[in-house]
């Protein structure tokens, strides 16, 4: 007997249309003749993952996503279009004359071999409901994780995040 | 704490104190001072120096305060066994990693050493580099260096031995460049760097065999096990080697023993801390930490071996060391030279199975030759005009500067092993041992070390102190001179202004010539102690003490021999040699420097034999040359040549090959077919393959878009195969 | 939910995201097409924590945590070198920047 429980209509229809959304959103990046444009429309996209992240139950992921890629990253990016003095409205000049040539097979090879491999090997494997009492997305767990198993991943992070900082100011300053 | 989940106490059976539990804060307090210095410092009146001195002053209290209730345990315990606490630091799967402490008799002692000499030397300092640049970053890595020393000797495993180690590395090499703006200081911090990290690798390496073959970084354990250890030996020897070629680095043993010279471009204060006293030792320390490990991997007092790495090492370095410190004219390298030599003579303690006289010559020696590095710099601070040169600035000081030069013959005595000496009692105790632990060519190996030792410290003795006064040295006796019985001179020499625009603090009232009490107050302290440590593990008659070997004895780990019984007659070759080091080398000195007309004089020069000697002596040996000329020449060299050569003949040979031999083929189709069919097809395949590198080119296009294509593509076509393969 | 409805939307966001940096000239278009990339692997790495979140794995969310710490990092570091190439000839475009030729 097929449940409505065991299709998830809600959650399916919600996931098609934000990844429709984040679809479209990521081939307009890369095909926008518009720098700002790209920019904002990667917004969608991140925007997008995030609420994906929430259908996989991961809040903190998705909470840490929107503060780092939309909050943070994302400024970044408009701050380089405009420190780099970039056309506003539209530009030609944005990509390789003729590369769609070339990046357009590599594109579809990669998406073929993909798609062919992950429908092959995970046909219809279903993400299991969680019941009464799951830890699934459970944030103390996630805590317990980063400071213990994985602490020293955690400070080579911290290293790299502090190279990059003082990397960032090394290059990017007037001298 | 962040990490902290959890906190094992060991060892709860027997008492112990409140300093024993918190021996943590010894480190923890300077490694705060630091902070508080590089934060503030600059907006202090006195530039973050009295932080500096005030957190060593606190660590030297509760070092002071661990050591008298470890004493106390051990006097009331029959088996003390090592103060442990830990706190899980972090986690890598099952292994746990911690922090925290260990206190047993031989950390006591060096954390004592290191509290004690380092806060005299931030005293020193204060006059030493006043009113220089630096000066606040100077104290700020000082004290660092402090915490980072005190972090691994209280060291409970592995990992926070390293973390200490570490640290101390960068320290060393901050303090050498120091005055980076002088080229030649910034080349003696990167080469003391690098050098040192040739060895850190094996500190690494040998960390992880012992984690492999014991399953854990805890030192208490891995003695332990090591100790009774029956398994893989060859694995255990490797770990051991691994291990010693660490201490080969950081204590300035053959063959690496080239950057600790160099590294008195330093200022005197951190030549004195780090690169005589305290940082140096830190190799000879490991091994007398992880002694279990070194014994039953190296077999040392195995019954039939007469060598062993160890000890085979610290007695090359006993004699190259004190051959090198000869023909030195810089007072600080004559004590840098001093310095190796004594540092092999602990190694070569350790290789004999004389854990406790090694140990005990760490300590000794940390006061006499701290004390002598200090009368060095006293000298050129004072005497000299900031040269270290002895025979151009130096000599005759000894009227003019009488707490230096008293000082400094205290500790010249102690370093050579006059009896009655610290020095003595404990290099005297490392020579018996080798003798009595069946190690012969080592025996002798020391007393050459000890004649040779007196006679390089007769030299610099001769030419620092007494003869004519020369340069600089002249300058300042001849100045102080004609005043020097006035009441007015209570200020201080503030005549010196043309020389030297930095003023000098006020120094003591009886030697109104000498530096200021900044600099005479820790000499003083320090000869004392270079005259009674000694005391503290006297085996000879008539007092027969041994305080040392009771406190440390729980730290060995390990079944040795016992040392065999301290005999007068025993000690007579090396206190003979010292005697006749001493005639022999002042005989020469006053023949060579002093004012009379000798047939010695530019010896050197005449004699082909000693000048050869002399020429090889003077360029260490051309180790250094060595190092940079044929190793890493050698290494550098072939590598792009070959790879130049592999471009030039294999990479063209090939597409030049394919073409000729398409050519050829196409010559004898031509020859024995049909001309004209084939003719077109072969020369074509000629010309491609010819230019098949050529034709390569275009991809190297330098277009960043192009090679992402490249690169996703292959990986895509990769990907392709595989799954047609697998399917 | 099949778990390959992410797994296929993440391989085409890759995909999309090689196109661009392959096609796209603008050095700053080319950091936003690998931003696309890194995304997806994220969505990849979440999609396989909860397939396998039952007893109480959770390594996926730590991996991407560390790997959006990480993009942060990358696009800073990006973009100062973006700064410092316009600074010094005026253009960001990629097609300048060939001095690596062989």
């Amino acid at each position: 007997m097929l449940l409505a429980s065991d299709i998830q209509v809600a959650q399916n229809i919600g996931f098609g249309i934000i990844a429709l959304v984040m679809v479209i959103g990521a081939l307009r990046v890369v095909t926008s003749s518009n720098v700002v444009h790209a920019a904002l429309w990667l917004i969608a996209v991140m925007a997008g993952a995030a609420a994906q992240y929430l259908l996989l139950s991961a809040e903190f992921v998705a909470v840490t996503q929107v503060l780092v890629y939309i909050g943070a990253v994302m400024v970044l990016f408009l701050f380089g279009v405009m420190l780099t003095r970039a056309k506003l409205g539209k530009d030609v000049d944005l990509d390789n004359a003729g590369a769609w040539k070339i990046g357009a097979p590599v594109a579809l090879l990669l998406l073929g071999v993909m798609g062919y491999v992950l429908v092959k090997g995970f046909d219809d494997t279903k993400i299991a409901v969680s019941g009464e009492g799951s830890t699934v997305g459970q944030n103390s767990l996630l805590s317990d994780k980063i400071f213990s198993t994985y602490a020293l991943p955690f400070w080579a992070l911290s290293f790299v995040l502090l190279a990059a900082v003082i990397g960032a100011i090394v290059l990017a300053r007037k001298d | 704490m962040l990490f902290a989940s959890e906190t094992e106490h060991e060892a709860v059976a027997q008492a112990s104190g409140w300093f024993l539990d918190h021996a943590w804060l010894i480190p923890l307090i300077p490694a705060i001072a630091f902070f508080l210095i590089i934060m503030f410092g600059k907006k202090l009146p006195r530039g973050g120096s009295e932080i500096g001195i005030a957190s060593m002053l606190a660590s030297l209290v509760i070092s002071a305060g661990t050591a008298y209730q470890w004493i106390d345990l051990v006097g009331k315990t029959e088996h003390a066994e090592a103060v442990t606490h830990s706190t899980t630091w972090f986690e890598i799967g099952s292994l746990k990693v911690g922090i925290g402490s260990r206190i047993d008799g031989l950390a006591m002692m060096m954390l004592i050493l290191v509290a004690f000499i380092s806060t005299l030397v931030q005293i020193y300092s204060t006059e030493y580099v006043r009113g220089d640049r630096r000066y606040t970053h100077f104290f700020g890595s000082l004290t660092l260096f402090s915490a980072g020393m005190l972090t691994m000797v209280l060291a409970p495993n592995m990992v926070q031995l390293i973390l200490g180690w570490e640290i101390m590395g960068l320290c060393s090499f901050l303090l050498i460049g120091h005055w980076w703006e002088e080229r030649a200081n910034s080349e003696a911090a990167l080469k003391a760097f690098w050098t040192v990290r040739v060895g850190d690798m094996g500190l690494l390496v040998g960390t992880g065999i012992l984690l492999a073959l014991f399953g854990t970084l805890d030192i208490g354990e891995i003695n332990a096990k090591a100790a009774e250890f029956t398994g893989d030996h060859k694995l255990l020897a490797l770990g051991a080697v691994a291990l010693f070629i660490a201490c080969i680095g950081k204590s300035g043993q053959f063959p690496l023993h080239t950057w600790l010279p160099d590294a008195m471009a330093g200022p005197t204060p951190v030549s004195s801390l780090l690169h005589s006293s305290t940082m140096v030792v830190a190799g000879v320390f490991l091994v007398a930490r992880l002694y279990p490990v070194f014994h039953t991997g190296l077999d040392i007092n195995l019954a039939g071996h007469h060598f062993n790495l160890i000890a085979v090492i610290g007695g090359i370095t006993v004699l190259i060391a004190a051959g090198l410190a000869f023909v030195q004219n810089d007072i600080k390298k004559v004590l840098a030279y001093s310095t190796v030599s004594q540092l092999g003579y602990m190694m070569m303690g350790l290789g004999v199975g004389a854990w406790m006289p090694a140990v005990f010559h760490i300590f000794t020696h940390a006061f006499f030759k701290c004390c002598l590095f200090l009368c060095a710099g006293s000298v050129a601070h004072t005497g000299s005009h900031h040269s270290f040169d002895m025979k151009k600035d130096m000599g005759g000081l000894r009227k003019k500067m009488p707490i230096t030069f008293l000082t400094w013959m205290i500790s010249t005595a102690a370093l050579c092993g006059v009896p009655f000496f610290s020095g003595f009692f404990s290099k005297d105790e490392i020579i018996d041992s080798a003798k009595g632990n069946d190690y012969k060519v080592f025996f002798v190996v020391g007393l050459i070390g000890a004649f040779m030792t007196t006679a390089y410290m007769t030299r610099a003795t001769y030419l620092t102190f007494f003869g004519k006064a020369r340069g600089g040295a002249a300058h300042f006796v001849n100045e102080h001179e004609d005043h020097s019985h006035e009441p007015a001179h209570d200020e201080g020499h503030d005549s010196d202004d043309h020389h030297a625009p930095v003023v000098h603090g006020k120094p003591l009232v009886f030697a109104p010539d000498d530096s200021p009490w900044q600099i005479t107050v820790p000499l003083i302290i320090l000869g004392a102690l270079a005259l009674v440590a000694g005391y503290l593990n006297a085996a000879a008659k008539p007092f027969e003490t041994d305080y040392f070997h009771r406190w440390l004895h729980s730290s060995i780990g390990v079944e040795i021999p016992e040392a065999p019984h301290f005999e007068w007659m025993n000690a007579v070759p090396s206190i003979a040699l010292v005697a006749a080091g001493f005639i022999v080398s002042l005989l020469i000195c006053k023949a060579v420097f002093g004012e009379g007309n000798s047939p010695l004089k530019g010896l050197t020069q005449r004699n082909a034999i000693l000048g050869g000697v002399h020429k090889f002596l003077v360029n260490k040996y051309y180790l250094d040359a060595l190092y940079e000329k044929v190793i890493v020449r050698g290494i550098a060299h072939p590598i792009s040549a070959a790879a130049y050569w592999t471009n030039q003949h294999i990479l063209d040979g090939i597409v030049n090959a394919v073409g000729k031999g398409g050519k050829r083929t196409g010559e004898m189709v031509y020859k024995y077919i049909d001309q004209g069919l084939v003719d077109g097809v072969v020369n074509g395949s000629g010309t491609t393959a010819t230019h098949a590198g050529g034709a390569l080119q275009p991809v190297q296009s330098g277009k960043v878009n192009l090679y992402g294509a490249l690169l996703f593509g292959a990986a895509a076509v990769g990907a392709l195969v595989l799954v047609l393969v697998n399917s | 939910m099949l778990v390959n409805n992410f797994l296929l939307l993440g391989a085409l966001l890759f995909c999309i995201g090689v196109y661009g940096v392959i096609v796209r000239k603008n050095a700053v278009l080319v950091l936003m097409s690998i931003e696309l990339i890194l995304n997806s692997v994220n969505i990849n790495l979440l999609a396989f924590d909860r397939l396998w979140a039952d007893s109480g794995n959770n390594d996926g969310n730590v991996f991407a945590l560390y790997i959006i710490a990480v993009a942060a990092a990358e696009v800073g570091v990006g973009l100062a070198m973006v700064l410092l190439i316009f600074r010094n000839r005026k253009t960001i475009s990629l097609d300048d920047l060939s001095e690596m030729k062989g």
